[in-house]
């Protein structure tokens, strides 16, 4: 695929969030800032109403199982018409923004774009962006599996209504998000007053953007120059270890055999898919001047060799698995033992 | 054409001309050629004298469909149009800016779908609506009898709009999309999200598989004597059998104008078997079915063939592209 082919796709946002979270109020900001940009909403038919755009599109949140034998590849139906019908008004609008039900599972949007041709040919996924509540999120983390879905499977979380908690609340929040997912950007927010480039244009799910996927601890304070007044005290960030969403990550000095890594790669994905929401990697194949690059979601992985190693940097391979209680030594064991 | 091995390019009898806007649909409204387009507007006429018809103003045409003299076409206004060969627009719903999924139509029997809603109306106007369980995305009237086939999730039903009760379904798992009726009413075939069609055997509902296409099938078109079915999606028009009893069931489908592009547009000749399959590089050629001969009426370029029909006599065919290129082909003699 040709750069100015990926270049003329339209870009797609989904917006994700638990019920309250504050999407409605994110979508309405995006929406209102002199961007110059023409978006189509797509909403939940029966969600929250007041959306003021001028293509807004009701949509069911049909998600369908595939019959391909991959046992938790769905995708959502009603996406896959919508774009399609999107394609008449080509050159009408910019971008499209998804904004799902705060009950929704993201992964059925993502693997939209990986399975369906015609999706894929037309349009992007350019970020999952996940709203979550600064007051209730570590509540609902322990009692509504899909808000933990969300913060799992998100590039952006933005924690929103900052005001209405403590600093020391807001750490303990920010600490049970980093527990689940460690590589998301994260920005603090009050009535989801973040800058729109945080949030659009962000090619989370661009290989060529799998750059680095070092931790994001320090964004939170780094992006946000004006002070609310709590104290910035992020030396003291809190440790927590959720029960069943984890992150692993697995560094290896050098290079991976590709006749190793391979197999390795597909069986992880195929055996343990289900409990995997995301993945991304960076690896030093043996013999290869370039950096291979791969992403999935559950069961579906996009790989690519991408650009070549510069002289300065040190080659060295590097997993991430975002997932339900992924069998964290079986995966170390098993990417180490691909080492070249 | 029976001197296809010399004649090998028809292009010469084409009549190009730029419609405007990426032509959705194409039909013949009595002699009239009609191309429905994406920007609302239906275009009417010879290619030096067409009529625009604004069918859905300030809307997009999402589907169409045909039957010799009324084009129908569904709008993201929610709005269902009738077109006669004159040019005259009559509105036959509003579903409240509701997409319009799905259409078929019979004579004067129309048929259409928004989400789940599911409405039917008979030669006296009268609407009748059944709520499928999932979006309805295909529609198509049985042949004989006022019966409408709706694809959707995990199968299809077989409505009876004037009959009480809930329709007959029939089920295969997975999400079907377009639904078509084999000509004597032995078969019903639908394409499906997972790059393949299903066909069920309506007198015993005996399923029907038909699969290994590289992409979606999103156009069917059936022989004039109803004995084959040609499909898109593949590099090649894959068509199946039907003349048995069985159906394709156990046999090897012909593949017609084998290139490296994909074929998104097909239709049988009205009375030949000769197939037009347009790709998605822009060309379109016919394709004789016994024996694979080729004849070239529109070399690549412009995007993807997304309308192709044949005139009633198939003295004609009318084509449009992505791009809002389209021509017509007069067949010579």
């Amino acid at each position: 695929m040709s750069e100015a082919r990926e270049a003329e796709k339209i870009p797609v946002t989904v917006l994700t969030g638990y019920l309250g979270a504050g999407k409605t109020t994110l979508l309405n900001r995006i929406l209102s800032e002199p961007h110059g940009k023409r978006y189509a909403v797509v909403v939940n038919e029966f969600g929250e109403i007041g959306i003021d755009n001028e293509l807004v599109i009701g949509a069911d949140e049909e998600v369908f199982e595939m019959n391909n034998g991959c046992i938790c590849c769905t995708v959502r139906g009603d996406l896959i018409r919508i774009i399609e019908g999107l394609m008449r008004r080509k050159g009408r609008f910019d971008a499209i923004i998804v904004e799902t039900t705060g009950l929704a599972d993201p992964a059925p949007v993502a693997q939209t774009f990986f399975v369906d041709e015609d999706v894929q040919k037309a349009a992007r996924l350019d970020a999952v962006v996940t709203v979550a509540d600064a007051k209730w999120l570590a509540h609902r983390l322990r009692d509504a599996p899909e808000a933990k879905n969300q913060i799992a499977f998100a590039d952006v979380i933005i924690i929103n209504k900052t005001d209405l908690v403590s600093p020391a609340e807001l750490r303990e929040v920010e600490a049970r998000i980093r527990a689940i997912n460690p590589y998301a950007t994260l920005h603090r927010a009050e009535k989801c007053d973040v800058a729109l480039a945080d949030v659009l244009e962000r090619r989370a799910f661009d290989l060529d953007r799998i750059l680095d996927i070092e931790p994001d601890f320090l964004n939170a304070e780094d992006d946000h120059d004006h002070d609310h007044g709590h104290a910035h005290e992020h030396h003291g960030l809190k440790h927590y270890h959720d029960e069943d969403m984890q992150s692993v990550s697995v560094r290896l000095d050098g290079d991976v055999d590709p006749a190793k890594f391979m197999p390795w790669i597909n069986r992880v994905t195929q055996e343990q898919g289900p409990n995997i929401l995301r993945c991304k990697g960076i690896v030093a194949m043996k013999n290869d001047a370039k950096r291979f690059v791969f992403q999935g979601v559950h069961m579906m992985l996009d790989g690519d060799s991408q650009r070549e190693w510069r002289p300065e940097e040190k080659r060295e391979s590097k997993v991430v698995f975002i997932g339900r209680n992924l069998e964290e030594e079986a995966i170390r064991k098993g990417f180490l033992a691909c080492a070249a | 054409m029976s001197d296809a091995q010399n004649t090998t390019s028809l292009t010469q009898h084409v009549r190009a001309f730029d419609v405007g806007s990426q032509a959705v649909a194409a039909a013949f409204l009595g002699e009239a050629p009609a191309m429905a387009l994406a920007d609302g507007a239906v275009l009417i006429g010879e290619p030096d004298g067409l009529k625009r018809v604004a069918a859905h103003p300030d809307a997009v045409i999402l589907t169409a469909a045909s039957e010799g003299t009324t084009l129908l076409t569904g709008g993201d206004d929610g709005r269902v149009t009738a077109i006669g060969g004159d040019g005259k627009a009559t509105e036959i719903a509003d579903e409240k800016g509701r997409w319009i999924d799905a259409l078929a139509i019979r004579g004067q029997n129309f048929a259409w779908s928004a989400g789940k809603a599911v409405r039917a109306r008979d030669e006296a106007g009268q609407v009748r609506t059944w709520a499928a369980p999932s979006s309805v995305r295909g529609l198509a009237f049985q042949p004989k009898g006022y019966r409408v086939a709706a694809s959707h999730y995990n199968g299809v039903a077989l409505w009876f709009p004037k009959v009480e009760g809930a329709p007959q379904t029939l089920e295969w798992k997975g999400a079907h999309l377009d639904a078509t009726f084999s000509p004597d009413g032995r078969f019903l075939v639908t394409s499906m999200q997972e790059n393949a069609l299903h066909g069920w055997r309506l007198v015993d509902a005996r399923n029907m598989r038909m699969s290994g296409y590289p992409g979606k099938t999103r156009s069917l078109s059936w022989s004039h004597d109803g004995n084959w079915l040609a499909t898109s999606g593949a590099d090649a028009a894959v068509v199946w059998p039907f003349k048995d009893k069985d159906g394709p069931m156990g046999k090897a489908p012909r593949e017609c104008g084998v290139r490296e592009a994909r074929v998104t547009k097909v239709a049988f000749h009205p009375r030949a078997l000769v197939l037009a399959i347009g790709y998605a590089d822009g060309l379109v050629l016919l394709c004789r079915l016994a024996d694979a001969a080729e004849i070239l009426v529109r070399r690549p370029g412009g995007g993807a063939v997304g309308a192709l029909a044949w005139n009633a006599s198939g003295a004609r065919l009318l084509f449009g592209l992505e791009s809002g290129e389209a021509g017509l082909l007069n067949l010579p003699g």
